[in-house]
């Protein structure tokens, strides 16, 4: 879109209510709160009521050096993109594959009575254990490194994705089936043509919960011998008091996390758009 | 083609009692009804008089605990599109639009495409939703998503369409037009049509027959053909002595249970 270039269109914009102002209003507000935050931290590293933690100046000035390079060039210059990637392939290749078992298993679950009475008291049973806590159980299992973590991000994800997908089947209007074979589609084919619709909201609900949650598990499987990925450039800036390299690794997760949610919201809404309440 | 002696739908002294919590319940009991073709039969009574319980007989949803509910004379099993149903609360899909609701029959019975397309854009004029085809269920109003339930059913070929308080949900407006709406896809098409309506004045507006239901247990009370000359007014004397005259049935249970 062309943008208001010259000094008449720029008053022209600033006076009639345009849309413009309409999309900038909600961007305004939602910045105050993170703005207050930096200036708090601007506060209280500037007055030194904290020794500990860099100003913000600093940690951007880090920032830049651990994106792009050129100013300190130690160890961690120039290489952002490369834990990045290292974090992204095993937060979305966990996630994939908690996706590719547990929306099968959840819709076996939710439709086959004798499927649900053998498996669902077992994953009630799973649920409750913490992701964390199956830490060392999985450094033996997988051993210490990406494996272990990519295992940990599978197990975060799987049952947000499984228990939304039980619940979005079992709970199809039982009319739209009634519907649904007076109308001629009966037995299987009701499961393409109703079942798996009617349970798109869940489960999209379901891989939304996943996903935030696969991020949020990839530090912690990040942390224990992973020479690659954000969790363990945190582990690292830990163990130099590197605090700087700390907080840039937590943008960057932050950031990365918020993409991929925001990501999957419009695919929803794109795909949920008949919903009259689906639209995050 | 059937002969046309033998009755499109013929129930034959049909019991349905339900256990619930222990308990047996009559819903309905030694009911008989045979409907020809073409005939518009509205079922009014009370709640708790069986009038839905039979409509979902017919429809194929319940099967009878005795007694039989014959199509054509061949008893029916289980839904079928023949047999289209209109429910009170829509049941639409809510992911497909106006066109895509209508289509839905017509594509799971494997009708090939251009034909399906053609039939539908049919119906959908025909219910005056031609405006609103690509509009999803939520948005449109109840008077409108009820066209929608309509048309999916004419669409799909139905020979009997089944109708279970189809208005009921409606503002009194809104009733009244498909009220007209409705008698005026009958007189245009071959429908036969089973109405259920707690509403007297629906009742005798649009049916052949009214069939009077009363409950404890749920029966068929009387069967009343409606002499009144088409279009019917609400407002005419006659309309009036129909409504009395029928109100008198509905309420007769009350007198014998007092008694």
């Amino acid at each position: 879109m062309a943008l208001a270039d010259t000094p008449q269109q720029r008053l022209a914009d600033m006076h009639a209510p345009s849309p413009w102002l309409a999309r900038l209003k909600p961007l305004g507000l939602a910045l105050i709160v993170p703005g207050l935050l930096l200036l708090f931290w601007h506060l209280a590293t500037a007055r030194r009521w904290t020794r500990l933690i860099p100003t913000p100046y600093e940690t951007a000035e880090y920032m830049v050096d651990f994106v792009f390079g050129g100013i300190y060039n130690d160890a961690f210059s120039a290489t952002a993109h490369i834990h990045l990637l290292a974090s992204m392939s095993r937060v979305y290749g966990g996630f994939g594959l908690a996706m590719l078992a547990a929306l099968p298993l959840g819709l076996l679950i939710g439709r086959i009575p004798l499927a649900r009475l053998t498996l669902d008291p077992f994953f009630q049973l799973m649920r409750p254990i913490p992701v964390t806590a199956w830490l060392p159980l999985s450094m033996i299992l997988f051993g210490l490194g990406a494996r272990s973590a990519f295992a940990l991000v599978f197990l975060g994800a799987f049952f947000p994705i499984l228990l939304n997908t039980i619940f979005g089947v079992k709970n199809v209007d039982p009319k739209l089936f009634e519907a649904a074979s007076m109308l001629g589609c009966k037995g299987n084919a009701q499961f393409f043509r109703v079942v798996l619709p009617a349970a798109l909201p869940s489960i999209f609900t379901g891989l939304r919960l996943g996903l935030g949650l696969a991020w949020f598990v990839i530090v912690v499987g990040e942390m224990t011998g992973v020479p690659q990925g954000l969790g363990a450039v945190i582990m690292d800036g830990r163990t130099l008091s590197r605090t700087e390299l700390v907080i840039c690794g937590m943008i960057i997760i932050g950031v990365a996390g918020f993409v991929s949610d925001r990501i999957v919201v419009a695919i929803g809404n794109h795909l949920l758009r008949w919903s009259p309440n689906h639209h995050g | 083609m059937a002969e046309p002696s033998i009755p499109i739908i013929e129930i034959r002294n049909v019991t349905k009692t339900f256990q619930l919590q222990g308990q047996t319940i009559h819903a309905l009991t030694d009911a008989s009804l045979s409907i020809r073709k073409g005939e518009f039969v509205t079922l009014i009574g009370a709640s708790g008089c069986g009038k839905s319980t039979l409509l979902r007989i017919i429809a194929g949803f319940e099967k009878p605990s005795a007694g039989e509910a014959l199509m054509w004379g061949k008893p029916i099993c289980e839904p079928e599109p023949q047999r289209g149903m209109v429910f009170q609360d829509y049941a639409l899909f809510p992911w497909l639009s106006v066109r895509d609701n209508i289509a839905f029959g017509p594509t799971a019975r494997g009708v090939p495409k251009a034909q399906a397309r053609k039939t539908v854009e049919r119906f959908v004029d025909m219910v005056g939703l031609g405006r609103f085809a690509d509009a999803y269920p939520h948005q449109l109003s109840g008077g409108m998503r009820q066209r929608v339930a309509i048309a999916r059913v004419l669409a799909n070929d139905a020979e009997v369409v089944l109708m279970d308080e189809p208005f009921g949900a409606l503002d009194a407006m809104t009733r009244e037009r498909l009220q007209e709406e409705l008698l005026d896809i009958w007189a245009k098409t071959n429908l036969t049509v089973v109405f259920v309506t707690h509403a007297i004045e629906e009742a005798i507006f649009l049916a052949d027959r009214v069939v009077v239901m009363t409950p404890g247990p749920g029966r068929i009370e009387s069967d009343n053909p409606m002499a009144l000359a088409r279009p019917r007014d609400i407002a005419s004397p006659e309309f009036n002595d129909v409504r009395r005259a029928l109100a008198g049935k509905l309420h007769s249970h009350h007198g014998r249970k007092a008694a």
